[in-house]
């Protein structure tokens, strides 16, 4: 806490004796505080107000209220990703998964809601498509993935129209349960799963399992063909195949999932309704291909997704910053770590970056062996799900974050009440994330 | 001697006041770190119980008997294995701070 807060909590707080508060809690302070000096209030631009940017506007306004918070995004509501495989079952609507920023917009200082055009990390300033610059101090980019349409041949902006990823949710989620909805009993669902890593690495899987549900309850002749570009199924393995045997009959003749290990799409044709890969072409009555993908665009913009071939960025994991242009954040998805690129993750390292800058702010050092935490619930049908979880600690030696010992893992098997500890996940991270 | 004593007292009361709100950063970052199963400052809107308020004893012990299996759970395990006993207790006294 910087002096200055105190202070200020003194003054209004505790009346008559603020004169000898700030007396006695001057001489306590040992460090300087370099962000208040001569009262400059430090400018944060935060661009993106998903799970990893809400969470990081929301806590740096509470533990570092001095800060001048501008959050930028493009979209009027929030639409969460976790629960939206619900959507496409018919188990939630999209009402469900919606919520309002209006709460964000009474924290931070400056709510815009337009797209970041353009990032001159040597000037510090974000310009936007609606001409407006702002200058920073700090820069947080929470823009999640870019989905790269052009891996996949033929999935122009014509076939996108046809052919939905439904893997930011919003508008395109609403489509693709409308297709489902429409398609006969006994038509193709084909579904694909693009090569890790990638957004929510169980989501593909529990895809398969929301659809198959709602399938076997109205078009129970209907199958789902899965196109894994991945050698194996990617996450949670054990526990998935499980539950496609015990809910969807894997593994016997009359199974509704057909799973292709393997088979990333190479082209789609949306007027054939087909999916190419490198071993044949699938037809579809349905056809739900995510594209390869890699940190979101403004990272490209400001020059920060270096990583893994130009594609994710990297970051030093004490203050999320990037490891090549200075006073630049990556936060959620679209930062290359040891952490699966989950919404638990998203959130929780909001506030981790937002305890290191308000840290900086306060002159005070980072913290130089941090611990955070994902948690993880996957739905294997209406009522059942299971979870990972994992801690993740600051390792000095090999100077970066790894599970602790004995503190990650998955469920021993689905059940009812994972599936209700999800449910209340889902409403705890969305006021978490939003000031709910 | 009297009106000195109450300045004292007020003062306390004030420091107390910011001990609990402005927790040393590192306690309040960890049990940040909860809020997105047991709820912002460990207020819960669902059926995972809430944080806030719970006795700091009561708490340490949860954990501990989370980690030696002594408490079945299903993701606490896991979470309780990740800590020291140092920060059990950290975030213990955090959250038996929250009214």
């Amino acid at each position: 806490m910087a002096i200055i807060d105190r202070r200020e909590f003194l003054k209004v707080s505790a009346g008559a004796a603020s004169a000898v508060a700030v007396g006695g809690l001057a001489g306590c302070a040992t460090t300087p505080n370099a962000a208040s000096a001569g009262g400059a209030r430090p400018k944060v631009v935060v661009v993106g107000a998903g799970f990893g940017g809400a969470t990081f506007a929301r806590y740096l306004k509470m533990w570092y209220p001095k800060a001048e918070v501008t959050v930028i995004e493009p979209n009027d509501k929030f639409v969460s990703c976790p629960f939206s495989n619900t959507v496409l079952a018919g188990i939630n609507k999209m009402d469900d998964i919606t919520m309002p920023y209006d709460n964000i917009k009474k924290v931070v200082d400056n709510f815009v809601k337009d797209t970041v055009t353009a990032i001159d990390s040597g000037k510090k300033t974000v310009t936007t498509k609606g001409g407006k610059t702002f200058a920073y101090d700090k820069l947080v980019l929470a823009g999640g993935v870019e989905l790269m349409f052009d891996k996949v041949e033929g999935y122009n902006a014509e076939a996108q129209k046809t052919i939905m990823h439904a893997w930011k949710a919003g508008p395109q989620t609403a489509t693709l349960r409308k297709q489902l909805e429409e398609m006969p009993d006994g038509g193709t669902f084909v579904m694909s799963v693009p090569m890790a890593p990638y957004r929510c690495p169980p989501g593909p899987y529990e895809r398969a399992c929301q659809v198959a549900h709602y399938f076997k309850q109205a078009k129970p002749k209907s199958k789902i063909i899965i196109l894994d570009g991945n050698p194996d199924i990617a996450s949670k393995k054990g526990l998935f195949l499980a539950a496609w045997k015990k809910h969807y009959g894997y593994d016997t003749p009359n199974s509704m999932i057909e799973y292709r290990a393997n088979n990333m799409p190479r082209a789609v044709d949306p007027k054939k309704m087909m999916v190419g890969t490198e071993f044949d072409d699938v037809k579809g009555d349905v056809i739900n291909v995510v594209p390869p993908m890699r940190a979101a665009e403004i990272t490209g913009m400001a020059g920060v997704r270096d990583g893994n071939n130009g594609t994710w960025c990297t970051i030093d994991y004490r203050t999320f910053e990037s490891k090549v242009v200075p006073n630049v954040h990556v936060l959620g998805d679209s930062a290359l770590t040891n952490f699966p690129k989950s919404g638990s993750v998203a959130n929780n390292t909001g506030k981790m970056c937002a305890y290191a800058i308000s840290e900086m702010f306060s002159g005070r050092a980072v913290d130089p062996a941090p611990v955070v935490t994902n948690t993880c619930y996957s739905a294997s049908s209406d009522s059942t799900a299971f979870h990972v979880a994992t801690v993740f600690r600051w390792n000095e030696e090999k100077q970066s974050m790894l599970p602790e010992k004995g503190a990650n893992g998955v469920s021993k098997e689905e059940s009812e009440l994972e599936f209700a500890y999800m449910e209340a996940w889902a409403k705890n991270v969305w006021a978490d994330t939003l000031g709910l | 001697m009297k009106k000195s004593l109450a300045v004292t007292l007020l003062l306390a009361g004030a420091l107390g006041a910011v001990a609990s709100a402005h927790a040393d950063p590192r306690a309040r970052f960890m049990a940040a770190n909860c809020a997105y199963c047991h709820g912002p400052e460990g207020k819960s809107h669902g059926a995972i119980p809430s944080l806030a308020g719970l006795e700091a004893k009561y708490f340490v012990d949860q954990m501990k008997a989370f980690k030696d299996g002594s408490r079945p759970g299903t993701v606490m395990q896991k979470h309780a294995s990740g800590y020291t006993e140092a920060e059990y207790l950290a975030m213990a006294k955090y959250f038996a701070a929250i009214k």
